[in-house]
């Protein structure tokens, strides 16, 4: 592999206009990453999801370099339909389209950073992203604006892409009292691609982020999302994953309540089938008083999918008055499927609330029996009983018109 | 001054933490395999068991000290230590306790264990412990008429071959992680017992354990087996003296249950912590592990854990044959320095397969406390069950409640179900029962006792009223 990227590096700096520093940079990272490799199951954080071993599974020799100097064409038919909104379009590793038709020009503001570089996680994939990026924006709400309407993500691939590592890294920054709803769309018709995502959110005082990733499209990429998010006093964040379409996705939340009366939200969904594997893992660090946390997991499994939740709630000595509350719940269909968990508490501070609860079994076959007896057939119960259970995350939701939008799209009728 | 109020402050400091002053013959300082021979030489050991030591040895090479744990600590020097030690006066085993030395016998009065016969009417069969040898056993001749074999490790190797031979090692094998592998090559002595098929045991078992000499590790084994149908309750209680330097104690149990067999394991754990700065005490770095060997059988882990500078331990349950259960009952304390990682490992391997797991978690002061633990349910389980509480309590924010429990579910038939909750005792709660006259303190340790009471009533009687006081004189000086 070193060989591999070390010249898909060189070709990739070829074709970038880049200072001398700004090589020298990427060139540290990218031996960091050739010290260090991917994550393996050696590391307590990819316990449960060997991603090396997924790689060279599912991918075999993985290729960095992508040629980044021709456009690609927006298919506006994986746009979504009745809803407006703003888009940032992202194909195949190249950001083709930012647009906020929506929105007050004088209040966003996009800022190019391609130079600088994310220090957020200490893991080899920040090393990687790092190293190849090859375009970085800062989106900037300014003080007191909140967007009209939600801006969603559109991260496609096609079939021109196969074998690729593709590295997407944002920046956002709510500045006060503004507020942004984001969607991540994933959409996909190639295979085999590794998909290597960082956000990092800065939520400043009595800003609110709601961010719903959605990935709802069968396809036999693998993903690693990472969302860091700093909050300041009286911010609010919601993050809502949907866990269903790729090969192998995981998704990493880290979220530091630094300021007072700050709270985060996260609700996720795995529905999987076949032999998918996806991980949610979550971080909350409680580092001020009266923060709040608020996390529920459900999945449902079936055939031999695995799933992994790792979440842990943080609260450090002055944390006082802290509220941490953490659910994941799965339901396994099929006796090859797996789900594993880790909630783990780490607490500082003795006037805290904090509790965690997981369960884990099959479907309840009195709950069915119910059912049938009333005249449902067998599979129509168990539709409405997974449903019903789903909908549970779904109804978290704050935002009703997204809400709608998330329940069309996994097919859940009230 | 109160009756109540004089016992718990003769109690408030460490009463366990005198030393009993008594020649010793050790072996060589440091390890080495001429240490293991000379071990193996002073106890008479047979040829197999010398190889089976030396084995473990060549494994303990090429291991490295875990460093996963949270509770860190400085490097231990496994040449500084003493592996043997034993009171001079036991060199000729003595036939009866009559012969015993006096000296021993009065450590062991003054701990409150019942060695001598008018003793007995206490109805426990002892075996206690003194460093590296065992000086007593009691009620053998009871016991030996029902088939019940209860007596030294090491005279179990003599006299027993077969037996030990056959199940050591069985459950914790020479492979195994680095202070069980350490232990398999010096351990020194511990208890044996056999409960033949269809027994039920009449008493309690039980072991004291006590360290007394100075720069020792105390590596004990214990085997216990539980044959067809029998059932038998074991008690093991441990103190140390009080010494400025960290003694380490690393000891492994090994239970093995056949069909319809039951173990019931209590353990009040009450090594020297250290003092109010965190200077000295015991690293209690111990491997127990129970296998359900037979259909039905079930092992039971009991544990109050108050002692020790550092704890580290996992009592686990391996549930191989099917139906069988596993259980395990904690409270943990740790108060000023101490630290704790402690928690279970449930393995579900059998049908039909129960476990049940109820961690009560106390830490004050400046103390460190963290529930590990794992549920791992494998696809040929089906039909099996886990229910695991760990419920922690804090009391100032100086100290850390932490809970890492690894849940993995295989089996789609089977279910799991995992609960856990930080707090500290609530206001009202404490002013409910301070305005009904109890002071500060007393509302705490009712309280406390309340919180722990799921656990101490898992416990035989005579340990439920010591754990009680114990949970009490722990938590001293916490409050207010």
């Amino acid at each position: 592999m070193k060989e591999q990227l070390q010249k898909d590096f060189d070709n990739i700096v070829k074709n970038l206009n880049l200072s001398q520093k700004d090589i020298e940079i990427k060139k540290f990272y990218l031996d960091n990453f050739i010290n260090r490799g991917f994550p393996n199951r050696k590391e307590e954080d990819w316990k449960f999801s060997d991603l090396n071993q997924i790689i060279k599974k599912e991918i075999g020799q993985l290729s960095f370099y992508s040629d980044y100097t021709h456009t690609n064409k927006v298919d506006t038919s994986v746009f979504v339909d009745g809803l407006e909104h703003n888009k940032i379009v992202f194909i195949n590793g190249r950001i083709e389209k930012i647009d906020f038709d929506y929105e007050q020009k004088d209040k966003i503001e996009i800022i190019d950073q391609s130079e600088t570089i994310n220090k957020l996680n200490d893991n080899s994939l920040s090393d990687l992203n790092n190293a190849f990026t090859n375009k970085s924006f800062k989106i900037l709400v300014k003080n007191g604006y909140q967007l009209v309407k939600p801006l969603i993500l559109y991260h496609t691939t096609n079939s021109k892409i196969c074998s690729k590592n593709i590295n997407l890294r944002l920046e956002f920054e709510l500045d006060k009292n503004s507020s942004l709803r984001l969607i991540d769309l994933f959409n996909d018709t190639s295979e085999k691609n590794f998909l290597n995502i960082f956000y990092n959110f800065d939520l400043k005082e009595n800003a609110v982020l709601k961010n719903y990733k959605v990935d709802k499209f069968e396809n036999k990429n693998i993903k690693y999302s990472f969302n860091n998010i700093e909050q300041d006093k009286d911010s609010i964040s919601e993050t809502f994953i949907l866990s269903t379409g790729s090969n192998f996705f995981k998704n990493e939340i880290n979220c530091n309540l630094n300021g007072k009366f700050s709270s985060a939200f996260v609700n996720g969904i795995f529905s999987l089938n076949n032999n998918k594997h996806h991980e949610i893992r979550t971080i909350i660090n409680h580092l001020t008083e009266n923060t709040k946390s608020y996390q529920l997991i459900k999945s449902v499994l079936e055939d031999s999918s695995k799933a992994a939740y790792q979440g842990k709630i943080f609260v450090n000595s002055e944390a006082q008055k802290t509220d941490g509350y953490q659910l994941s719940k799965a339901i396994l269909l099929n006796k090859e499927s797996e789900f594993n968990v880790k909630p783990e508490l780490e607490i500082y501070a003795d006037d805290v609330k904090c509790s965690h609860g997981s369960a884990s079994g099959s479907l309840n076959e009195d709950s069915i029996f119910y059912l049938m007896s009333r005249g449902l057939n067998y599979h129509q119960s168990r539709e409405l009983l997974i449903n019903g259970f789903l909908l549970d995350v779904v109804e978290k939701i704050t935002d009703s018109e997204i809400k709608n939008l998330i329940k069309n799209l996994i097919g859940i009728k009230e | 001054m109160d009756d109540r109020q004089k016992e718990i402050e003769n109690l408030k400091d460490y009463k366990y933490g005198f030393s009993t002053d008594i020649e010793n013959t050790r072996a060589p300082k440091g390890l080495n395999e001429d240490v293991i021979k000379f071990i193996s030489k002073i106890k008479k050991e047979p040829l197999w068991m010398l190889e089976f030591r030396l084995k473990a040895f060549e494994r303990f090479k090429l291991l490295k000290e875990p460093d996963w744990q949270k509770p860190k600590y400085p490097k231990i020097d496994y040449q500084d230590l003493y592996y043997y030690s034993a009171p001079k006066s036991m060199d000729d085993k003595p036939k009866s306790l009559d012969e015993l030395d006096p000296k021993l016998l009065e450590t062991y009065k003054k701990l409150g264990i019942p060695l001598q016969e008018q003793a007995r009417l206490n109805g426990i069969a002892v075996d206690a412990v003194f460093d590296s040898v065992s000086v007593a056993t009691t009620f053998r001749e009871e016991l030996s008429k029902l088939g019940i074999i209860f007596c030294p490790i090491s005279e179990a190797i003599q006299n027993y071959p077969e037996l030990v031979k056959k199940y050591l090692g069985s459950v914790i094998p020479t492979t195994d992680h680095f202070f069980a592998t350490l232990n398999s090559a010096v351990f020194t002595d511990g208890s044996f017992a056999y409960i033949p098929e269809g027994v039920r045991c009449p008493m309690e078992l039980s072991t004291y354990f006590r360290i007394n000499a100075s720069n020792t590790g105390q590596f004990e084994r214990t085997l216990i087996v539980a044959d067809k149908g029998s059932y038998v309750s074991y008690l093991e209680g441990c103190t140390a003296p009080m010494r400025d330097e960290n003694q380490l104690h690393a000891a492994n149990v090994e239970l093995i249950a056949l069909d319809d067999a039951e173990i019931k394991y209590s353990t009040v754990q009450n090594w020297y912590p250290g003092d109010k700065d965190g200077k000295g005490g015991i690293y209690n770095f111990v491997t127990k592990r129970g296998l359900c060997k037979g259909r039905n059988s079930k092992i039971s882990w009991t544990q109050v854990e108050t002692g020790s500078a550092i704890t580290w331990k996992y009592p686990s349950c391996i549930l191989k044959g099917d139906n069988s259960v596993g259980e395990f009952y904690s409270i943990a304390i740790t108060n000023n320095h101490q630290k704790a990682d402690t928690g279970t490992k449930m393995i579900h391997l059998g049908k039909n397969t129960k476990s049940k797991i109820i961690s009560k978690g106390i830490s004050a002061g400046f103390s460190d406390m963290t529930y590990r633990g794992l549920v791992d349910i494998s696809p040929k389980a089906s039909n099996s069950n886990n229910y695991t509480q760990c419920d922690s309590l804090l009391m100032g924010n100086k100290c850390g409640a932490h809970t890492v429990p690894y849940i993995k579910n295989k089996n789609s038939e089977s279910n799991i179900a995992h609960e856990a909750t930080t707090s500290k005792i609530s206001e009202e709660q404490l002013h409910y029962c301070q305005q009904r006259g109890l002071n500060a303190e007393e509302a705490v340790g009712l309280i406390v006792n309340g919180f722990c009471k799921e656990v101490l009533q898992q416990l035989p009687m005579e340990f439920a009223v010591e754990a009680q006081k114990l949970v009490g004189i722990s938590l001293e000086g916490s409050v207010g």
